[in-house]
């Protein structure tokens, strides 16, 4: 019985030091959520930003779109007009448009999403990204551990990963992101989607035939 | 009785490993940590899923169930019986099979491989062959 009892002392102690190494493991992702305060100075150094614009500089029109990842409207919106507008009216050269970081405090994984966008954007991937988190919605949003999912869309897309776990950890862009909050906060955004089209403010849902009236009146306006 | 421990140890690595992977699919994880491989490309594809479950949660399941057969069979009212070895040889033959199905994937249809699944496998097809073994020497006693 002797050999019995080593048996048991050695499963005890595999069983105990490879709950701990689990435990570990999970605790090393959970840490990675950009999170806690953020300086002043990188709020400040955010404020002049105009957010991912695509479109011609020339277009006599700008749109601009706050919006939230983790927001269905936002995803609505995305999938029923966002992208008839880029292939409509940005790649024909009528409209510019400037995505802007506006994450909702009451949407939790919101925020990890924007990082999550802006570090594939530092390497050209933005578009790519926005799509992604998008088109995945319904597999993150609410959910614990988002930024693993995160981490696989940016590799789905061809995102260099060191690179880009360095800009996670580091939090790059968490000063930025908040200078973009404040920005739309500042100027009347209060919930999402929000468009600024022409200097007026739309904060609702808008069907592409809409926006496409709105840019029609204001080219309109800008060829007199 | 020998062949009943070694099976509880291989058994609780394998929980630990399957566990660790159904962790990581339901979010619980930071990234996988893979080293050479291609451990996401196998776990987020289609074959990752049986039935709709995390392939992972069977493999959770299955060490579980080897972990408590040969735990039970290491009781004093089983030690001299055969059937918990029986249970034994079934239960990881069947894993063994799925094991090497899941293996056939990875190196014909995936091409990528993730170190973790064939830790797993190995660990699953050592099961077998120490259950085979101890039935052989159980025989070969009576």
């Amino acid at each position: 019985m002797a050999g019995m009892k080593g048996f048991y002392v050695g499963f005890g102690a595999l069983a105990v030091g490879g709950a701990g190494v689990l435990l570990v493991a999970m605790g090393r992702g959970a840490a990675e959520l950009p999170s806690g305060p953020i300086e002043v100075a990188a709020i400040e150094s955010g404020r002049g930003w105009g957010g991912y614009v695509v479109g011609d500089a020339d277009a006599p029109v700008e749109i601009i779109e706050y919006a939230d990842f983790e927001c269905p409207a936002c995803r609505v919106q995305w999938v029923l007009t966002v992208q008839d507008v880029m292939q409509r009216l940005v790649a024909t050269g009528r409209v510019r448009y400037a995505f802007r970081d506006f994450p909702l405090s009451m949407h939790v994984n919101s925020r990890a999403a924007h990082h999550a966008a802006a570090c594939a954007a530092e390497q050209g991937m933005f578009e790519q990204m926005h799509d992604k988190l998008f088109g995945m919605q319904d597999e993150w949003t609410g959910r614990s551990g988002p930024e693993t999912r995160f981490r696989r869309y940016a590799g789905d897309i061809g995102v260099d990963l060191g690179q880009y776990d360095a800009c996670m950890e580091e939090g790059r862009y968490r000063g930025r992101i908040q200078a973009s909050v404040e920005g739309g906060a500042a100027l009347g955004v209060t919930a999402t989607p929000t468009f600024i089209i022409g200097n007026r403010l739309y904060n609702f849902r808008i069907s592409y035939d809409g926006i496409k009236a709105i840019v029609d009146s204001l080219t309109a306006i800008a060829s007199q | 009785m020998k062949h009943r421990m070694v099976i509880a140890a291989l058994s609780l690595i394998g929980l630990y490993v399957a566990l660790y992977l159904s962790l990581w699919k339901i979010g619980l994880m930071g990234p996988l940590v893979c080293g050479v491989g291609s451990c996401e490309v196998v776990q987020m594809s289609r074959f990752a899923y049986l039935f709709g479950i995390p392939v992972a949660f069977f493999g959770v399941a299955g060490f579980l169930a080897l972990l408590v057969v040969s735990l039970v069979g290491l009781r004093p009212a089983f030690v001299g019986k055969p059937g918990p070895t029986k249970l034994l040889v079934a239960l990881s033959g069947g894993g063994a099979a799925f094991s090497l199905y899941l293996t056939y994937l990875e190196a014909f249809v995936l091409k990528a491989w993730c170190r973790w699944c064939i830790l797993i496998a190995v660990l699953v097809f050592s099961v077998f062959t120490t259950a085979l073994l101890g039935l052989r020497e159980r025989s070969s006693k009576t």
